[in-house]
C-alpha cells in the first residue's frame, strides 16, 4: 500500500510553507467564488439560502479532509500532517461564514428568530453547538498552544469527532430527503470517525506482521 | 453583371422529411443529454385564452423566470434549479386524465376537452412547506368542473391524484438513490376538492405550463402548502377512505394529510411562522413576510375545517 505514497513526487521542503499558504488561498476560493455569484445574480433565484447551504457543504468538505489526513497516512504511506491545521482552520471560517450568512443575510439579524430557532430545532441546536466547539480548536491551532498544552491539546482536539458527526447530524436533518449528495458525505465522515475506533488494534496488528518479517532478514 | 446561378443541390443531400420533421425530438434529446437547455415538447408551449377569474389579489407577481427555473418537482432532480434544467425531454403531448372510482360515468380527458374548459386567470400566492413562497398566475378551471361530469357517488368521500411515471423522460424517476417513491399521490377531502379554489391549472403567465411547472395538468391547492399541488396528473380517482400521500407516507411525524398553511403550528423541524418571497429583494435584501392563517385564504376555507383541532390534523 505505501506504494501510492512512491507514486506521488514528493514536495521539496523548501516548498512546505509556500504550500501551506497556497492551501489557504484555494481553500477560500470557493467561497469567494460563490460570493460573487451570488451578489451578481448567479446563483438562482434564492442566493442566500443557497450561498449558505454551499458554505455549509464545504465546511463539511473540509472537516473530511481533516479527518482524512491520519487514516492517508497511517494506510497509504501519505505524510500531509502539514496541511492539517490549515484544512481545520479553513472548515472553521466556513462553518463561521454559514453561521453569519444565516444571521445576516437570511434572518436579517432577528435574534428572536435566530434563538428561537438554536433552541427549537434540533438541527439548529446542533449546528450551533459544533460552530461553539469548533472555536477553543481554531483558538488553540497555534504552535505556542500545541507545545504550552501538551497531551491536554491532543485530548481537546479530539473534540473534531464529535463536530464532525454533529456537522454530518446537522445535514440529515437540514434536508428533505437524504439523496446521493448528503449520503456521500455523511458516509464518508461516518467512515473517517469509524476508523479511529479501528485504528488502535489495526496498527498493533501491522506492527506486528512487519517485525516477524524484519527478525527472519 | 454575371448572372446568379443557383447552386445545385444533389437530391441525396437533401434531409428527408421523417428525419426533418423529428428535429423537435432531436432537441429535446439533446438537451436531456446535458446541453440544459429546456426545451419543451412538441407543440404544447403555446399562449391561451383566459377569462378573469374571482380572487383578485393585489399582491405584486413573482417574475415568470423565478416561477419557471426555482421549483420542487422530484421527479426531475432535488435541486430547485433540476426541473428547468431537467425536463427538456418531457413529452406533455399526448395526454389525458383519467378519472374512475366512485363515479357514475367514468371517464378519460384528452387534452383537447381539457383545454376547452373555461379557463380562468387565478393568481394565488404559493407557500412551500420549506418556508419560501411566490404569486403564481395561473390559469385554470375549477376542479369541481371536471368532478360534475363524472357524477361522483355519495360514497365518495375523498379524491386522489396520481402524477405519471417515465422513468426515460423524467431523470429523477431513475438512479441509485430515490428521495420519494413513485408515482407521486396526493389527496384531498371531497369538500377541499369542491372548493372555488380548488383548481386544475393548464398554464401560467398568459401560457401552457412549462414542464417544470408541472406540464401539462396540475392541481392548485391554494391554502395548502405546495407539496399537495400534485403535478403532471395522470390520474384521478374517487374514493371513500382517505387516501395515501406521498409525504405523508415518507415521513408522517413532519407531513401530514391536511397540510394546511398555519403559522401556528411548525414543521418539527423549522418554524413555518415567516416565510421567503422567492425573486424579491436579492442577495443583500431577502424579503420575508409573516406567513398567513391558511395562506391568506382563512375567510374562503377556515369553515371547512371549524371543530377541527389543526394541531392534531397538520
Amino acid at each position: 500500500m505505501a506504494s501510492l505514497a512512491a507514486a506521488i513526487p514528493a514536495l521539496p521542503r523548501r516548498y512546505h510553507a509556500a504550500s501551506i499558504w497556497a492551501l489557504y488561498v484555494v481553500g477560500l476560493c470557493p467561497a469567494a467564488w460563490y460570493f460573487y455569484q451570488a451578489a451578481t445574480g448567479g446563483l438562482g433565484f434564492n442566493p442566500v439560502k443557497t450561498f449558505e447551504h454551499l458554505l455549509g457543504i464545504w465546511a463539511l468538505r473540509l472537516i473530511i479532509a481533516t479527518l482524512a489526513i491520519t487514516p492517508l497516512r497511517d494506510l497509504f504511506g501519505i505524510n500531509w500532517v502539514r496541511y492539517r491545521r490549515a484544512l481545520g482552520l479553513l472548515a472553521f471560517y466556513y462553518v463561521l461564514m454559514h453561521f453569519s450568512v444565516y444571521l445576516l443575510l437570511d434572518l436579517q439579524l432577528n435574534f428572536a428568530a435566530v434563538g428561537g430557532d438554536i433552541a427549537k430545532r434540533p438541527y439548529i441546536t446542533i449546528g450551533f453547538a459544533a460552530l461553539l466547539l469548533l472555536i477553543p480548536l481554531a483558538v488553540t491551532s497555534n504552535n505556542w498552544s500545541i507545545r504550552k498544552m501538551g497531551q491536554g491539546w491532543i485530548r481537546l482536539h479530539k473534540l473534531i469527532y464529535l463536530i464532525a458527526i454533529g456537522g454530518a447530524v446537522h445535514y440529515v436533518l437540514a434536508v428533505k430527503s437524504v439523496t446521493s449528495g448528503p449520503f456521500t458525505h455523511i458516509a464518508l465522515i461516518g467512515i473517517l470517525v469509524a476508523y479511529r475506533l479501528i485504528r488502535r488494534p489495526l496498527l498493533n496488528w501491522k506492527r506486528a506482521r512487519r517485525q516477524p518479517a524484519q527478525a527472519a532478514r | 453583371m454575371p448572372a446568379y446561378r443557383p447552386p445545385h443541390i444533389a437530391s441525396s443531400e437533401i434531409t428527408p422529411k421523417n428525419i426533418y420533421l423529428s428535429r423537435r425530438s432531436f432537441i429535446g434529446a439533446a438537451a436531456a443529454a446535458g446541453f440544459g437547455l429546456a426545451a419543451s415538447g412538441d407543440a404544447w408551449a403555446a399562449p391561451l385564452n383566459t377569462v378573469p377569474g374571482p380572487y383578485k389579489l393585489s399582491e405584486k407577481l413573482t417574475p415568470k423566470e423565478a416561477v419557471t427555473s426555482y421549483n420542487n418537482f422530484y421527479e426531475f432532480g432535488v435541486n430547485k434549479e433540476d426541473p428547468a434544467q431537467n425536463s427538456g425531454a418531457f413529452k406533455p403531448t399526448p395526454w389525458s386524465v383519467k378519472v374512475e372510482g366512485m363515479v357514475g360515468k367514468p371517464k378519460e380527458f384528452g387534452l383537447d376537452e381539457i383545454l376547452k374548459m373555461k379557463l380562468e386567470d387565478r393568481t394565488y400566492r404559493m407557500r412551500c412547506v420549506e418556508g419560501w413562497s411566490m404569486v403564481v398566475p395561473w390559469i385554470g378551471f375549477p376542479l369541481s368542473a371536471i368532478l360534475d361530469q363524472v357524477e361522483p357517488l355519495g360514497s365518495a368521500k375523498y379524491v386522489a391524484f396520481e402524477t405519471v411515471v417515465r422513468p426515460e423522460e423524467m431523470p429523477g424517476q431513475g438512479g441509485l438513490f430515490q428521495p420519494l417513491p413513485w408515482p407521486y399521490v396526493e389527496g384531498l377531502r371531497m369538500d377541499e376538492a369542491r372548493h372555488p379554489l380548488t383548481i386544475l391549472a393548464v398554464g401560467l403567465y398568459g401560457e401552457t405550463l412549462p414542464n417544470q411547472n408541472g406540464a401539462p395538468i396540475r392541481l392548485v391547492v391554494p391554502w395548502k402548502y405546495g407539496f399537495k399541488s400534485i403535478k403532471s396528473i395522470v390520474k384521478i380517482k374517487l374514493v371513500e377512505e382517505q387516501p395515501q400521500t406521498t409525504w405523508k407516507n415518507s415521513n408522517a411525524r413532519e407531513y401530514g394529510f391536511y397540510s394546511n398553511v398555519n403559522p401556528a403550528v411548525d414543521h418539527p423541524r423549522w418554524s413555518q411562522a415567516t416565510e421567503q418571497r422567492i425573486g424579491e429583494g436579492g442577495f443583500f435584501g431577502t424579503k420575508r413576510v409573516d406567513t398567513l392563517p391558511f395562506n391568506g385564504y382563512a375567510n374562503e376555507v377556515a369553515s371547512l375545517y371549524s371543530g377541527m383541532d389543526l394541531k392534531a390534523n397538520y
